[in-house]
């Protein structure tokens, strides 16, 4: 087993890049990305790393490089926040419909404007339908085996994969981090051999046109080929877990058993959540949280499993989707339930937004809305939490 | 039963949509949709080959007496040829609907 060690995610999570032996780095630096980009480029710069490290011109540019060389085969990274997401935005779509294996890792921050560099989901909540696996880390240890996470996971399903990491709150921090021995992330990642990929001895088209006629036929593909890659997932993760000692699965869940009122919340501000949900044990009322590991594809059975018998649940949501009928997960979840028998009240609460304070009081008090739902219906459907009126 | 209307089943497809026989344009005829096609004067022609060159689909081949004719196949009807003509043997004409 590896060491552990104290280390800035960022750093942890550039190293964790780097054991993956990519081939090829295409980034531009934003906040609060930047560490995990920097380090890579000393890293190559100073030899530690055999890569090509390509400094484009944006974010646009970055998931350019990465799908053009992902094309012929090499594995690749990028990685972005906020406003570089939203410039990589047409490329992303792109990228899926490829089915090309590129890894990035987002650095969770708010959308202008108002211009900020904070933390909460509102980059990556645009980036729903967008055909990418999407998986999100609570804490440095989770972010660095994600990633190890999904260059088997894109490999294997020819699937982008988005690992979500909260900026600064994550990214910044200085956690104890067992890094893996090279040889472990060797044996849990061999090489990427792809059977279909751009070389002039066997020469192939990628981004044909696709007529009326052959459309439909390609989404159908990709939804199918998402679709399929659950179980992917799953087994990388068991694989993960004979090989490194640590288990992860689609939904994690925290006193969930024997709760009347559950809350589901995503990153890492379910730490915070746990606490509370301790807090209110401690007060006799019996709740529990749900956290979201993967989001894309969206985990359907595990999510309807945890929730046991849950009277009402709370949804918190770290991304407004104006005016729509609930935050990004709240409006996921009631869609969800809508599919199976069980219907708890849901509460849809928007809070953390812009790095924003939530505190273990916080939740208590969500928790305490979320009991009076049960026989009291909400006027809304969603909220938006904490803000000064 | 919606009806079928697709032209492969989404089984079929390589991933990504992926074409891997290269080459396979050829099997498909895309000049379907052109509102004028070129007409060709031989009086005026004098085998110089411009409308071969500058035509972007390529759709001109050279027949056996050297004069260069436009596959209609896979003529758009951009009109290039026309204008580039140094002797105006080549006139846009337009498509009977």
């Amino acid at each position: 087993m590896g060491k552990r060690v104290a280390k800035e995610v960022s750093i942890a999570v550039a190293d964790a890049v780097a054991q993956c032996r990519v081939d090829v780095i295409s980034a531009y630096p934003i906040t609060p990305q930047t560490h995990i980009v920097e380090h890579l480029a000393e890293l190559v710069n100073n030899g530690e790393l055999d890569a090509e490290y390509i400094p484009v011109e944006s974010e646009h540019a970055a998931l350019s490089a990465c799908i053009g060389a992902a094309a012929t085969g090499a594995r690749t990274f990028t990685s972005t926040s906020a406003q570089g997401l939203l410039f990589m935005y047409e490329n992303l779509f792109i990228a899926s419909a490829f089915r090309l294996p590129i890894v990035m890792v987002i650095a969770n921050r708010s959308i202008s404007a108002p211009i900020s560099i904070w933390n909460d989901h509102s980059d990556v909540m645009t980036i729903r339908d967008s055909g990418w696996i999407q998986t999100f880390a609570e804490n440095g240890q989770e972010a660095v085996d994600l990633v190890y996470h999904a260059y088997k996971v894109a490999e294997k399903c020819l699937l982008p994969v988005a690992v979500n990491l909260d900026g600064f709150i994550v990214t910044h921090v200085v956690e104890p981090i067992e890094m893996p021995d090279q040889e472990l992330v060797d044996k849990y990642l061999p090489p990427l051999k792809m059977k279909y990929k751009l070389d002039p001895k066997k020469p192939i088209t990628m981004g044909a046109i696709g007529v009326p006629e052959i459309y439909t036929e390609a989404k159908k593909a990709l939804d199918e080929a998402l679709k399929a890659s659950y179980k992917v997932i799953v087994q990388a993760w068991r694989e993960f877990e004979r090989l490194f000692g640590r288990k992860y699965q689609p939904v994690e869940t925290y006193k969930m058993e024997d709760a009347e009122v559950g809350m589901i919340i995503m990153g890492s501000l379910a730490e915070t959540a746990m606490n509370a949900v301790d807090e209110m044990r401690k007060k006799g009322k019996k709740v529990g949280l749900i956290r979201f590991r993967l989001w894309r594809p969206f985990p359907m059975q595990d999510f309807l499993k945890a929730l046991g018998k849950v009277k009402a649940l709370c949804v918190v949501d770290r991304a407004v989707s104006h005016c729509s009928t609930g935050g990004p997960v709240g409006i996921e979840v009631r869609s969800a339930l809508y599919q199976s028998n069980k219907r708890p009240k849901v509460l849809n609460l928007i809070a953390g937004l812009s790095g924003r304070d939530v505190t273990v009081e916080d939740f208590m008090e969500m928790f305490e809305m979320t009991y009076e739902s049960i026989s009291k219906k909400p006027k809304f459907s969603y909220q938006i939490y904490g803000v000064k009126e | 039963m919606p009806k079928d209307t697709g032209l492969v089943s989404w089984k079929d497809l390589a991933p990504g949509m992926y074409i891997t026989e290269p080459g396979n344009s050829v099997k498909f005829k895309t000049g379907d949709w052109r509102s004028h096609r070129p007409q060709l004067d031989k009086e005026k022609c004098i085998k110089c080959g411009q409308c071969y060159l500058l035509c972007p689909e390529p759709a001109y081949e050279e027949n056996e007496e050297g004069y260069y004719i436009c596959n209609l196949m896979y003529c758009k009807g951009c009109g290039i040829c026309a204008a580039i003509c140094p002797k105006g043997a080549i006139t846009m004409v337009l498509e009977e609907a």
